[in-house]
């Protein structure tokens, strides 16, 4: 019975998957072969297949700019930092909400620290507007103005942007990543708590000697996928928020926005793709190597 | 689960009580300033800035939105539009691709799910993409390039689905309704679709959530501000006012004099977060269940 039917789904089944697979294969892989165009001299008078080979001479364009070096420096950096104080901040609320889990108060904590992560960036571009603007943004009239101290003008001093960027990016995102952390904190095994409590040791002490280390697994897990997305960048985060602004550039440029901005604003095919490809490849290599070492820390965790 | 008896554990979840909620107004007070200021009268931010207890509090800058209702109406309905189509859309396709590869009879169930899961791992960026969707489907100034590139359908859903099919729908059934002689098709329509309605619900939500906050497509696609949903529309008018009332015919020019700019900005951004807060509770919910669900391996 199963042995005739297996002959005869194939079909049917494959007629039931046929959209999504066209959608994967237009929107997703299509665009994989695209990265050819990296490597060649784009005409569109030839058509993409046609244009010249230039070989690494897009790459060679991009890396001699000073822009390679700042995009570069900034993703990285501000992943690094994202990653450390991102996940610092996602426990501690973890920890903190799971004590009260039971509570009537956990739900409005919770309403409250998720809701920054459903709102686009450029809702969060005008909150932050709200604050950071010259003449009226709160910070310089009801903050500064207060204490004496001359108004300052955001969107064109790159010296704060790093600060600024991370705490609208804690803001938006702690919240929301916390909730993996309950959960995991929530699958600790109770009857450790009991035999520390027995034993006579503290909250604080548990929360060093139990949760912590119980969660390490999970802390690993989740560092190491973001490790593996470190030369990515939240576009919005970095091109809306600061409004665009051409002075903070050296700050707030990531290899996203570069992309963007050599595409769409210079035209220039050569060097946005040199940029995106550099980003997809080297992207791909630290998302299996952090595979790699996650299937080492815990098999059950990897990806693949 | 475990009792709080002795005084140091009580004082601890005071201080979880204590720091928590500190952390929550935090969270929210930056919403409560957009609010307010929203209906902080225009000379009062002149003066002061804006300010959570304003002096005079004034519905001016939405009685200035009454008035240009067409244009934002329009953006609403663009953002609207494409969020339901969208969302129907993907939830359809994704629910189709991944049924097959829930089927331990499938044959090609692992093809697939390699074909799905290295989308995840790999992307051409979006030069490439950009190219194929303006040059060779012809998608830029269309309502369709706001919803077919990038969010139509995510790898990611597609692995949720499928693991909800295989383990929440035993194979007896569909082996039983083989036995009464119901094709593929109909199994898939009339029991599968049926079945996949908790699963479709979390991931409806991630899809919609995705529609209306996306800004990027018509960023790349879209040059017709007519166009624009919500959130390019608001973009638009950080920069630019006067484009709100420069849809009406009748410009005349000290219409633009009147504006209660400030104020307006921030009604704008009230009215673009408008929605995402009343669905919220709902919202809420099954985020977070997709959250913790969402372990999806290859």
């Amino acid at each position: 019975m199963t042995q005739a039917k297996k002959s005869t789904n194939t079909g049917p089944l494959l007629i039931i998957a046929a959209p999504g697979l066209v959608y994967l294969l237009i929107n997703n892989y299509i665009p994989m072969l695209g990265i050819i165009i990296a490597f060649k001299n784009v005409d569109f008078g030839k058509g993409i297949l046609n244009s010249d080979w230039c070989g690494l001479k897009n790459f060679e364009f991009l890396f001699k700019t000073n822009d390679a070096y700042i995009m570069i420096r900034n993703t990285l950096l501000y992943n690094l930092v994202f990653i450390i104080l991102g996940t610092v901040c996602a426990i501690m609320i973890a920890i903190l909400m799971y004590e009260v889990v039971t509570s009537f108060c956990s739900k409005v904590f919770q309403a409250g620290l998720i809701l920054p992560s459903l709102i686009s960036m450029v809702v969060v571009s005008y909150i932050v507007y709200a604050f950071l603007n010259t003449e009226t943004g709160f910070i310089n009239t009801s903050i500064l103005k207060p204490l004496g101290v001359e108004p300052i003008n955001w969107y064109a001093e790159a010296k704060y942007w790093p600060f600024i960027l991370v705490i609208v990016q804690i803001w938006k995102t702690a919240g929301y990543s916390s909730i993996i952390y309950i959960a995991a904190i929530a699958g600790i095994d109770p009857s450790i708590y009991e035999a520390a409590r027995i034993d006579g040791a503290g909250k604080v002490r548990q929360i060093f000697c139990i949760t912590l280390p119980q969660l390490k697994p999970t802390v690993v897990i989740m560092v190491l996928l973001a490790i593996g997305h470190i030369f990515s960048s939240d576009f919005g985060l970095f091109y809306q928020v600061p409004m665009n602004s051409g002075s903070i550039y050296n700050a707030t440029q990531t290899i996203d926005t570069y992309v963007y901005r050599a595409l769409m604003q210079l035209g220039d095919i050569g060097m946005s793709s040199a940029a995106g490809v550099f980003q997809s490849i080297v992207g791909f290599v630290l998302v299996l190597g952090a595979n790699y070492f996650v299937r080492r820390v815990d098999p059950d965790s990897a990806l693949f | 689960m475990h009792s709080t008896n002795t005084s140091g554990d009580r004082t601890f979840k005071t201080f979880a009580i204590v720091f928590l909620s500190l952390l929550t107004v935090c969270a929210f007070l930056p919403f409560l300033l957009i609010v307010v200021t929203s209906f902080t009268s225009e000379k009062s931010i002149v003066e002061n800035g804006y300010k959570f207890l304003p002096d005079r509090l004034s519905f001016e800058a939405y009685t200035f939105m009454l008035a240009q209702a067409s244009v934002i109406f329009r953006a609403y309905a663009v953002s609207i539009g494409v969020t339901a189509v969208g969302t129907a859309a993907s939830m359809l396709i994704t629910t189709m691709l991944a049924y097959p590869m829930s089927r331990a009879d499938f044959k090609y169930r692992n093809v697939l799910a390699f074909v799905v899961f290295f989308t995840l791992l790999f992307s051409g960026g979006i030069v490439p993409s950009y190219i194929m969707w303006t040059r060779a489907f012809h998608l830029r100034d269309t309502y369709l390039a706001l919803i077919i590139p990038t969010y139509l359908m995510s790898g990611f859903n597609v692995l949720m689905v499928r693991n909800y099919y295989k383990f929440n729908i035993p194979s007896a059934l569909i082996e039983s309704a083989q036995i009464d002689g119901a094709g593929e098709f109909l199994i898939f329509f009339k029991i599968m679709i049926p079945l996949s309605v908790p699963v479709n619900v979390t991931i409806g939500l991630l899809t919609g959530l995705a529609y209306w906050n996306d800004w990027i497509n018509a960023l790349y696609y879209i040059s017709k501000p007519q166009m624009f949903g919500i959130q390019n529309l608001l973009i638009r008018m950080m920069n630019n006012l006067q484009f709100l009332t420069s849809g009406q015919a009748n410009g005349l020019v000290n219409v633009a004099i009147d504006i209660p700019t400030n104020a307006v900005r921030m009604s704008m951004a009230v009215i673009g977060v408008l929605p995402i807060v009343i669905g919220y509770p709902f919202l809420q919910k099954y985020l977070t269940k997709g959250v913790v669900v969402g372990a999806v391996k290859g």
